[in-house]
């Protein structure tokens, strides 16, 4: 029962509030991990025991327009993944706030699966505003002067995210008497062309979702965001939380909403090649070990963008795909930023140097999710690289498909130099006592990587497997 | 109909421009906060005229009443964060805070 | 009332409109805050009143309550929190700012006109008139269930936020 992954997770908060004994954060945390493992575990047994026993009881009292199909269930299990990551970093780069931060994880957690979720234009609304009230809440979470201007930054744009999409389900509203998604599907598709009131409202809709999503031009807010908020939000904010609530909001709603339309489309493809270009090349020049991660991710976003854009089943597909190894990918890289800023105590890279020696792990595992990110085969990325590339080349968009090569080879110029001036080269001075971070660090990271060489090399029967438990 | 469903879209629009002409050039943050107040006002409008011409008002006063709560809550944290800016940095002018 | 056409009762919904607009320029244009919270307050009056003549008499309470209430108290406790500017600041900017600002009512003015010529040729706006009989109880709590649930998650979300942002930690 698909309600199941929203109310495990407010049981679990009111639990841990209102209980009699207060619950320490140590214990709050590993119920938090539990609720995240049985996330993942819910979403790879569709269908079994766990959703059928709870059902019949469920849908007599509670009405539940909720959909799923399979792309919905990758995605699922993304969210669970990375929130387990997440807070399994927590425990050790926390400190005193730990409890108040596995009960916001927990509210966020109820936000994305809301969003994934949803068959309504206004709930997606709701559920979009939790999302957004507890990632403010997260990056502001020490309260440091810069965590609460990148929040700030983060709230006014989603603010003004929310206008346009409200102004636009208003304009839906108007013409299409209903905001449930197959009414509105109906309406657009008994019209011959697309009406103009309805191109007007989807423009809106793009805006406000390109907003939150970080596309360029309107990414304004999100390298602050991402790298002045603490390690584990990171990560959470990076590998999930713009990617659901931009991203896969804007490929159910061309799908199944809005109707393929090859003018959206087009513009959809500009917006993602303008993204992956202007990510990377900003990406060149930073110095902040995060802010080149962020830029990194809006480049790698917009290859998801590109791929919407498209709208074959093919580029869908290899949407998909690029959005849970992005996932694994750049969490696995916020992964060890966390771990190098832990142990040395800057993120600056020009005062980085040699750690490869001193963190033997966490460089191994970033050499892998660089390789990763620049689409080197065998690992995960090469492969939805490869599918949207060929996606591009079969809808006759040549140019876009060259370019999107291309900056590849952009991805890993700047990869390379982050490379080799944190972890190769001389020890720099002052990081001679540097030791490797602790066990939950390197147990996560490990595992990430062990994901991008696994679904890498065996990819093909990866892809059997998902389609014998019918998640494609 | 059509004449006050124009009517209150004129009117919409321009309470848009307010909104956004003051959230571009102000630089007091609290400012920018009644400015942020001043859109979710101009949306209500349009979702209640909504309601109005295609006789659901029953389901826009639903959402209305959805928005505002979310509204408040998102305003209250905003506030929240507004006077930790104020605590950290002395002051409330954008342009001294390094945005 | 009736609003079907020409008579006193659409002059008045059209000063109502015109008002709103005006208030909400004082909110956005007055240099005192506090007078700029309270112009605010009064644009959600004005508010309100026209939403009880477009037949919303819920939607309407529940902005008056809220929104001139609740926001405004929100809006004037975190003005108070802030303190004010030295008084020399204050005279060199209030000219910068009048010139910044004294050109919105012109952008107004000229988009109004713009819009009163252009609005016959776009006006194939044809609504689409549902008649549902869904009474306002059943609309929330039947329909909307799902909205409610969110409702719930949200203050949670809210009351850990101000939890998160007020807690004073003493400094060691």
């Amino acid at each position: 029962m698909p309600l199941l992954f929203i109310i495990f997770p407010l049981i679990t908060v009111l639990i841990l509030n209102l209980s009699y004994k207060k619950i320490g954060s140590k214990a709050a945390l590993l119920i938090g991990t539990i609720i995240t493992l049985l996330q993942m575990l819910m979403s790879m047994t569709f269908g079994g025991f766990i959703w059928k026993g709870l059902t019949d009881t469920l849908r007599v009292n509670f009405i539940t327009d909720f959909r799923i199909n399979s792309y919905s269930l990758i995605v699922l299990f993304t969210i669970g993944l990375i929130s387990f990551v997440s807070l399994i970093v927590g425990r050790s780069s926390t400190g005193k706030d730990k409890f108040n931060f596995v009960n916001l994880v927990l509210i966020i957690l109820m936000g994305m699966n809301g969003v994934t979720m949803v068959a309504d234009l206004f709930s997606l609304y709701v559920f979009l505003e939790i999302t957004g009230v507890a990632s403010f809440v997260l990056i502001s979470l020490h309260k440091d002067k810069y965590a609460l201007q990148g929040s700030f930054k983060y709230l006014l744009m989603s603010a003004i995210a929310t206008v346009f999409m409200l102004t636009s389900s208003a304009i839906v509203l108007m013409f299409a008497g209903s905001l449930k998604f197959d009414i509105v599907n109906t309406y657009i598709l008994s019209y011959n062309g697309v009406p103009f009131q309805m191109v007007i409202a989807f423009m809106l809709f793009i805006t406000g979702l390109s907003i939150k999503a970080g596309l360029i031009p309107f990414h304004g807010w999100l390298p602050d965001a991402y790298s002045s908020a603490p390690a584990p939000v990171s990560i959470l904010l990076a590998g999930i939380v713009t990617k659901v609530t931009g991203v896969y909001t804007l490929l159910i709603l061309f799908t199944s909403v809005f109707g393929k339309n090859t003018m959206i489309g087009t513009v959809l493809m500009v917006l993602g090649i303008i993204s992956i270009l202007v990510g990377a090349l900003a990406a060149m020049s930073q110095d902040d070990f995060k802010k080149i991660l962020a830029y990194s991710s809006i480049s790698q976003v917009g290859y998801i963008i590109l791929a919407v854009g498209i709208g074959s089943p093919l580029a869908l597909l290899g949407a998909i795909l690029h959005f849970f190894n992005h996932a694994s990918f750049k969490s696995l890289l916020f992964v060890n930023s966390a771990a190098v800023e832990m142990q040395t105590g800057t993120r600056k890279i020009s005062s980085l140097g040699g750690l490869a020696s001193r963190m033997p792990i966490t460089g191994g595992t970033s050499i892998v999710g660089f390789l990763s990110a620049a689409g080197i085969p065998p690992l995960s990325g090469f492969w939805s690289k490869l599918i949207i590339i060929i996606a591009a080349w079969q809808a006759a968009a040549y140019s876009y498909a060259a370019v999107a090569l291309l900056a590849s080879i952009l991805t890993i110029a700047y990869f390379l130099r982050l490379q080799r001036n944190v972890f190769f080269g001389h020890v720099a001075e002052g990081l001679e006592n540097v030791t490797e971070a602790n066990a939950g660090i390197k147990g996560v990271s490990i595992l990430l990587a062990a994901i991008n060489i696994v679904v890498g090399i065996l990819f093909p029967l990866v892809f059997k497997y998902m389609q014998s438990i019918g998640w494609i | 109909m059509s004449q006050i469903l124009g009517f209150i879209l004129i009117v919409v629009i321009l309470i848009f421009i307010v909104g956004f002409y003051s959230l571009i050039v102000t630089r007091n943050l609290i400012r920018i906060l009644i400015s942020l107040e001043i859109l979710m006002k101009a949306v209500t409008l349009i979702i209640i005229a909504a309601g109005y011409v295609t006789k659901q008002t029953s389901l826009t006063q639903a959402l209305i009443i959805s928005m505002i709560i979310i509204e408040v809550v998102v305003i209250a944290v905003a506030a929240s964060i507004v006077v930790g800016l104020f605590r950290k940095n002395g002051t409330l002018d954008s342009l001294k805070i390094k945005f | 009332m009736d609003l079907s056409s020409f008579n006193s009762d659409f002059v008045v919904f059209l000063l109502l409109l015109l008002s709103l607009i005006i208030s909400s320029l004082c909110a956005v244009m007055i240099r005192n805050l506090l007078k700029a919270a309270i112009a605010l307050a009064s644009t959600s009056a004005i508010l309100t009143i026209v939403m009880f003549i477009l037949n919303s008499p819920w939607a309407a309470v529940f902005e008056l309550s809220v929104c001139a209430g609740l926001i405004t108290v929100v809006l004037i406790s975190a003005i108070s929190l802030t303190g004010e500017k030295p008084s020399e600041e204050i005279v060199i900017l209030r000219k910068k700012r009048l010139q910044r600002f004294m050109i919105l009512p012109l952008i107004l003015v000229v988009v109004a006109a713009l819009l009163w010529i252009s609005w016959p040729y776009l006006s194939n706006w044809v609504p689409k008139i549902v008649s549902s009989e869904v009474t306002f109880q059943e609309a929330l709590w039947n329909i909307r269930q799902l909205d409610i649930l969110g409702q719930i998650i949200i203050i949670l979300a809210g009351v850990f936020g101000i939890v998160v942002l007020f807690k004073e930690r003493e400094v060691k």
